[in-house]
């Protein structure tokens, strides 16, 4: 059963990647991005379970809190083109 | 018996999670443009994962494990919102628009036009 799962979530561990390589935007590519990161987690849980070592959730833990974190400055990044943007700079005409 | 239940729901939700999975991702590399694949990668992130999840918590059982598993899935419901929404927010301020079959933003901004105006 949880081979099945972990088959499942590397076919669409190969769906998103390609979706990261194709697309046509940068923001496809960051929605991949974090695809991609959610099914890493997912894998990592799953994993853990095949090999009957279900104990290094934690890695999945922590790889969750890093995937938004980066997520979101990426965006941040492509929003304001700066991570240290100025927001009075921005109001200027 | 209840052993056997367990198990067998365990599978259920496994075996519907990964099936969600890829659903969630078949949408991610079909959908025609941006938003409508955000839509889609949403499955992945909230009844994949959650299905996934609740069926390695019936397998771990009262444990530390299925704590963190129960932590783990708390992280994907705040997340999950808080990037799709930046998402979408960075993708219209840098002018990718949706396509739309119909677009209604012109007809509400003006007032309705049955002469009952106040």
């Amino acid at each position: 059963m949880f081979a099945t799962a972990a088959a499942a979530i590397l076919v669409a561990l190969v769906l998103a990647v390609t979706r990261a390589v194709k697309g046509p935007t940068v923001f496809d590519r960051v929605l991949a991005a974090n695809s991609v990161g959610t099914l890493a987690i997912l894998l990592l849980a799953v994993f853990g379970f095949l090999t009957r070592r279900p104990e290094f959730l934690d890695i999945g833990l922590t790889y969750a809190l890093l995937n938004i974190i980066g997520t979101l400055a990426v965006l941040k990044f492509f929003r304001h083109g700066d991570l240290a943007y100025d927001v009075d700079e921005e109001r200027k005409p | 018996m209840t052993g056997f239940l367990v198990e067998a729901l365990s599978w259920a939700l496994i075996l519907a999670g990964a099936f969600f999975t890829i659903v969630g991702a078949l949408g991610l590399m079909r959908m025609p443009e941006l938003f409508t694949r955000m839509h889609a990668a949403s499955i992945t992130d909230t009844l994949g994962a959650t299905l996934l999840i609740l069926g390695m918590m019936l397998q771990a059982g009262a444990s530390l494990v299925a704590l963190k598993l129960l932590f783990i899935l708390l992280l994907f419901f705040a997340t999950g919102p808080v990037v799709t929404h930046a998402l979408a927010q960075s993708a219209l301020h840098a002018r990718v628009e949706p396509e739309l079959a119909e677009d209604r933003r012109a007809r509400a901004a003006e007032p309705p036009g049955d002469g009952r105006q106040p």
